[in-house]
């Protein structure tokens, strides 16, 4: 038998059979313990007596068996936790019945999704458990998205685990009411996978293609298992249009490359149709509009412009505007004002940035100043211009948005040391 | 599972209650209190004089030492608890979220050690 087709079944299984031994076990670590020893003796077994009819029941039974025997053997575990609670995991195990079909039970990756996003774990915890345990990213790999080191992030999950079991935080998929708010929750966290991949907040690293995927992957997951929620259609076309765009947005020396100057034949338009179908299911499920579904529709209209000119901007205004009502926020404000300032021109936009400053909360936010830099400059107000820009220099940490405010200030500068041909050109 | 839930609230803000105000949250508290006695939830629940009469004790070096006060100056202080049984955090926090000091204060959901 080859190896391939185990390995094959291996990776198709990897996350369902954690999840179930999850339920069944009450137990991360004795769960993925015991998935491990299921796909050695598969291995072993397997190449013996040729793959069984159902695989994932296979090593589902025989995870939770090995687990039983660890319980009864280990003695270090053994001492870790009381003999009265070995028996009734002993039993509880037991009694489980071996039926590992969805039908009957839901899917588990649901549970444990949804165990992984909640609320009552930190924002970051919740983020790493999902791309460890969900995902099946290493340790290793988890670090590196947050930037700490694998000790720090090993640390940060046996922590977050450590919680929900001692907690008692539910291994269960949320009934409404309580659903339609846990679900903004797992929205939230898979979107932050995505951005923490779709722009790093620090360091060199402008895009991390990787974070990016499995941000898709989770949204078709949650897709899957959760049909016809606005949340999560509006979520995965909004990933998907925005990761259309990755080939275009830096070039080929690392620098930022905005929306207006990027080039529209690299955007995969794969990627976009799907999105633009997502999009259409989204906003025509009936109820409540998402704002994952009203951002993806923004989305959407910028990439549906063959061209920056046929942008339809004012409808994207528009667009914002209902953001606003259903998701007030300052980045979304900013967002607005951009918008706002190809329809009505730059001196609107410069009042509602500056309405946004003078309210204080996102003082320290580089693009508020990169946005007031630009619209001052189309104004010709080239000393405030530079200055908002050197202002949104000091503040942002990615190296390449810096290299382009820098570009920025130096376009400036050289226009203004040619005062004399503009004005021999004005006389002439 | 036992869970404590820890009523925190602003001392300040309590006393200067109209009697009014007093009497209607002594009576949600009166309703809630009753409902989770019929639910089967219900395990103890205290009221606490204010932080004024509290006194911290530490014993070091087999010396007791008593000073004035709670441990630490908190804007909320600890007014109450409520010692429930429940399902897991989902249904603790449901039942949190349900006294009446929520609304103004917050409250501290621990899980309660199991003791052999």
């Amino acid at each position: 038998m080859a190896d391939g087709v185990v390995q094959e079944i291996f990776r198709r299984e990897a996350g369902r059979v954690l999840a179930t031994l999850i339920r069944l076990l009450g137990d991360f670590d004795l769960a993925e313990e015991a998935r491990q020893e299921a796909f050695a003796a598969a291995i072993e077994q397997w190449a013996a007596a040729g793959v069984p009819a159902n695989p994932r029941a296979w090593l589902i039974r025989t995870g939770r068996n090995k687990a039983i025997d660890r319980i009864r053997r280990d003695a270090v575990f053994r001492t870790k936790i009381l003999e009265r609670e070995i028996a009734s995991a002993e039993a509880d195990i037991a009694a489980m019945p071996e039926d590992t079909d969805d039908e009957a039970f839901g899917d588990d990756r649901l549970r444990l999704i949804f165990t992984c996003c909640h609320p009552a774990l930190g924002a970051e915890a919740q983020v790493a458990l999902t791309l460890r345990e969900v995902c099946g990213l290493s340790t290793q790999a988890v670090a590196r998205a947050f930037l700490v080191g694998e000790e720090t992030m090993a640390q940060r999950l046996v922590r977050a685990k450590r919680k929900i079991r001692d907690a008692g935080i539910p291994y269960e998929t949320p009934e409404p009411p309580l659903f339609h708010e846990r679900i903004q929750g797992v929205l939230a966290v898979v979107y932050g996978v995505f951005t923490e991949g779709y722009a790093a907040t620090a360091g060199t690293s402008l895009v991390d293609a990787e974070l990016c995927a499995e941000g898709i992957r989770l949204g078709r997951l949650l897709d899957e298992l959760l049909p016809k929620n606005p949340g999560v259609l509006g979520l995965l076309a909004l990933m998907l249009l925005h990761d259309a765009r990755r080939p275009s947005r830096v070039s080929d020396h690392g620098d930022v490359i905005l929306l207006e100057d990027q080039d529209r034949a690299l955007w995969d338009r794969s990627k976009i149709d799907e999105g633009l179908a997502l999009v259409e299911k989204a906003l025509s499920v009936r109820g409540q509009i998402s704002p994952y579904a009203v951002q993806a529709a923004i989305a959407a209209l910028h990439v549906r412009a063959w061209t920056k000119e046929a942008t339809d901007w004012p409808q994207i205004v528009g667009l914002y505007e209902v953001l606003l009502r259903l998701q007030p926020s300052p980045v979304i404000e900013l967002n607005h004002a951009v918008a706002v300032s190809m329809v009505d021109g730059a001196l609107r936009a410069l009042n509602l940035a500056d309405s946004l400053a003078a309210r204080g909360q996102v003082s320290e936010y580089h693009l508020l100043h990169a946005a007031r830099g630009r619209f001052l400059q189309q104004l010709g107000r080239l000393d405030e211009s530079v200055e908002a820009y050197r202002r949104a220099l000091d503040l942002a940490t990615l190296e390449p948005e810096r290299r382009l405010l820098a570009a920025r200030i130096a376009g400036i500068e050289s226009m203004r040391l040619l005062p004399s041909a503009s004005q021999a050109s004005r006389l002439r | 599972m036992q869970y404590l839930l820890l009523i925190y609230a602003n001392e300040a803000e309590m006393a200067a209650r109209t009697p009014a105000d007093i009497q209607a949250v002594t009576a949600e508290y009166a309703d809630f209190t009753k409902a989770i006695v019929q639910s089967g939830q219900f395990k103890g629940a205290d009221r606490l004089k204010p932080t004024s009469t509290a006194s911290t004790v530490r014993v070091r070096n087999g010396k007791v030492m008593t000073t004035d006060g709670p441990f630490a100056e908190t804007r909320e202080q600890l007014g109450g608890y409520y010692m429930i049984e429940a399902k897991n955090l989902d249904e603790a926090i449901a039942i949190a979220a349900r006294i009446p000091g929520a609304k103004n204060g917050s409250i501290e959901v621990r899980p309660v050690w199991p003791m052999g």
